[in-house]
C-alpha cells in the first residue's frame, strides 16, 4: 500500500517532468505546444457542458424524487451479500452502457457523502478502472461487420467485475 | 442508449415524485443540479485544459511513436498469431498507448483502423465465417475494455469540485484497480487462445 500512495504522490509530477524534459529534448517549442492543446482542453470542457447539464439534472431528478433511495434499499439486500455497498451497483451497472451517466450518479454520491469517504472513494476508483463495455464494443464491432463476438462479451464483463472488486477493497484500506 | 437512459431518469423520477408527493424537491433538484453542472465545468476547465496541453507536447514530440515501438513484446506475448509485420500491430500499439496517456481522440481512429486490419487478416486466413470475430479481435477489445489509462484526470478534477482533502490520492490506487482488471483481461485471453487450439 506504501508503494501505491508514493505513485499517487509523484505519478503526475514526473509524468509531467518526463514529457516537458522530451520536448526540450526534441527542440520543441514547449509552450507553445502546451498553449495550443490547452486550448482544445477549454473547447473539450465547453462540448461537455450541455450533456453534463443535463445528465446531472437528470440524477437529480433520481435522487430528489426518493427514486434513487428506494432502488439502492431495495438493492442493499441483495449487494450486502457479495460486500458491495447498495449505492455502487447502480454506478457499476450504468457505467457498462454510459460513462457520462455513471459519472452522474457518481458526483451523487460524493454530493451526499463526500469524494474521500469511502464510498466516494470507491466510487472514484471503479469509474477510473472500468470502461463502457457494450458502448465500446458496439462502436468496434459495428465497424468491421462482426456480429458474433464470441467471447469478448464474457472476458471484457470479467475484468469489469475484477476493476470493481479491487476498487471496494482499495478504497476500503485508504 | 443514453437516450433510453436519460429518459427514463426524468421520467421515472418524476412519475415517482408525483406517487410520493415529492414534487416540489424535484423542482429544486433539477434546478440545483444544473447549477452544479456549471460549477463542475469551471474547475474542469482548469485541470482538463492543463493536462491536454500536457500531453500536446508529448504528441508533438513523438511520444505515442516512441512507447508505441516499445510495445512490442507486449504485442508478441498478447497475439502470438499476429503475422511479424502486420500492419495491425502499429494500430494497436497506438490505441493501447494513447488509451494509457486517457488520449481518447487518439485511442479510437487507431482503434478502428486496427480492427479493420484485423478484419483483412482474417479475411486472408479465413480461420472463421464471415462476421465472427477473431481471435485477435476478442483479445483486442477485452484489453481496451479492460480500461487502460493510467492517470485518471476528469476524476481528479471531479473530486476537488467537491471539496476532496486530496483529490489526487486516487491516482496510486486507481492505478493497481486498472492493474487488477487488466490482468484478469490477460489472463482470460490467455486461457481463450490456448484452448481454441493456440
Amino acid at each position: 500500500m506504501s508503494f501505491i500512495l508514493w505513485l499517487s504522490d509523484h505519478l503526475i509530477p514526473l509524468t509531467i517532468l518526463y514529457i516537458v524534459g522530451l520536448g526540450v529534448l526534441m527542440r520543441r517549442p514547449v509552450y507553445d505546444d502546451f498553449a495550443e492543446g490547452a486550448k482544445e482542453g477549454v473547447r473539450t470542457v465547453f462540448e461537455v457542458l450541455p450533456t453534463l447539464v443535463g445528465l446531472m439534472a437528470g440524477v437529480g431528478v433520481l435522487r430528489s424524487s426518493g427514486l434513487l433511495d428506494a432502488v439502492c434499499g431495495a438493492l442493499g439486500r441483495w449487494t450486502g451479500v457479495i460486500g458491495l455497498p447498495s449505492q455502487l451497483l447502480p454506478v457499476a451497472v450504468v457505467k457498462l452502457f454510459s460513462s457520462g451517466a455513471a459519472t452522474g450518479l457518481a458526483l451523487d454520491i460524493f454530493k451526499i457523502c463526500g469524494p474521500d469517504s469511502r464510498l466516494g472513494l470507491a466510487a472514484s476508483l471503479m469509474l477510473s478502472c472500468t470502461e463502457t463495455v457494450f458502448y465500446t464494443m458496439s462502436i468496434y464491432f459495428l465497424s468491421v461487420n462482426v456480429k458474433k463476438t464470441r467471447y469478448t462479451l464474457p472476458g471484457a464483463l470479467l475484468a469489469t467485475v475484477a476493476g470493481i472488486g479491487a476498487s471496494v477493497f482499495l478504497a476500503g484500506r485508504m | 442508449m443514453l437516450n433510453y437512459i436519460w429518459a427514463f431518469m426524468i421520467i421515472a423520477g418524476v412519475v415517482w415524485a408525483v406517487l410520493h408527493g415529492n414534487i416540489a424537491a424535484v423542482t429544486q433538484g433539477l434546478l440545483d443540479s444544473a447549477a452544479d453542472a456549471v460549477g463542475l465545468c469551471v474547475t474542469m476547465l482548469g485541470v482538463v485544459s492543463l493536462w491536454t496541453g500536457i500531453l500536446k507536447i508529448g504528441e508533438r514530440s513523438g511520444l505515442i511513436d516512441r512507447l508505441a515501438r516499445r510495445l512490442e513484446p507486449v504485442l508478441r506475448f498478447l497475439f502470438p498469431d499476429l503475422p511479424e509485420d502486420h500492419p495491425a500491430r502499429r494500430s494497436i500499439a497506438v490505441n493501447m498507448i494513447a488509451n494509457v496517456l486517457g488520449l481518447g481522440w487518439a485511442a479510437t481512429p487507431a482503434g478502428l483502423q486496427a480492427m479493420k486490419e484485423l478484419a483483412e487478416l482474417e479475411e486472408e486466413r479465413r480461420a472463421a465465417p464471415p462476421g465472427t470475430a477473431s481471435r485477435e479481435m476478442c483479445t483486442f477489445l477485452i484489453i481496451n475494455i479492460s480500461s487502460l489509462q493510467l492517470i485518471p484526470v476528469n476524476m481528479i478534477a471531479y473530486r476537488s469540485q467537491y471539496g476532496s482533502a486530496a483529490p489526487a490520492a486516487i491516482v496510486g490506487p486507481a492505478a493497481a484497480a486498472t492493474a487488477v482488471s487488466t490482468l484478469a483481461a490477460v489472463l482470460f485471453c490467455r486461457v481463450m487462445n490456448s484452448k481454441n487450439g493456440g
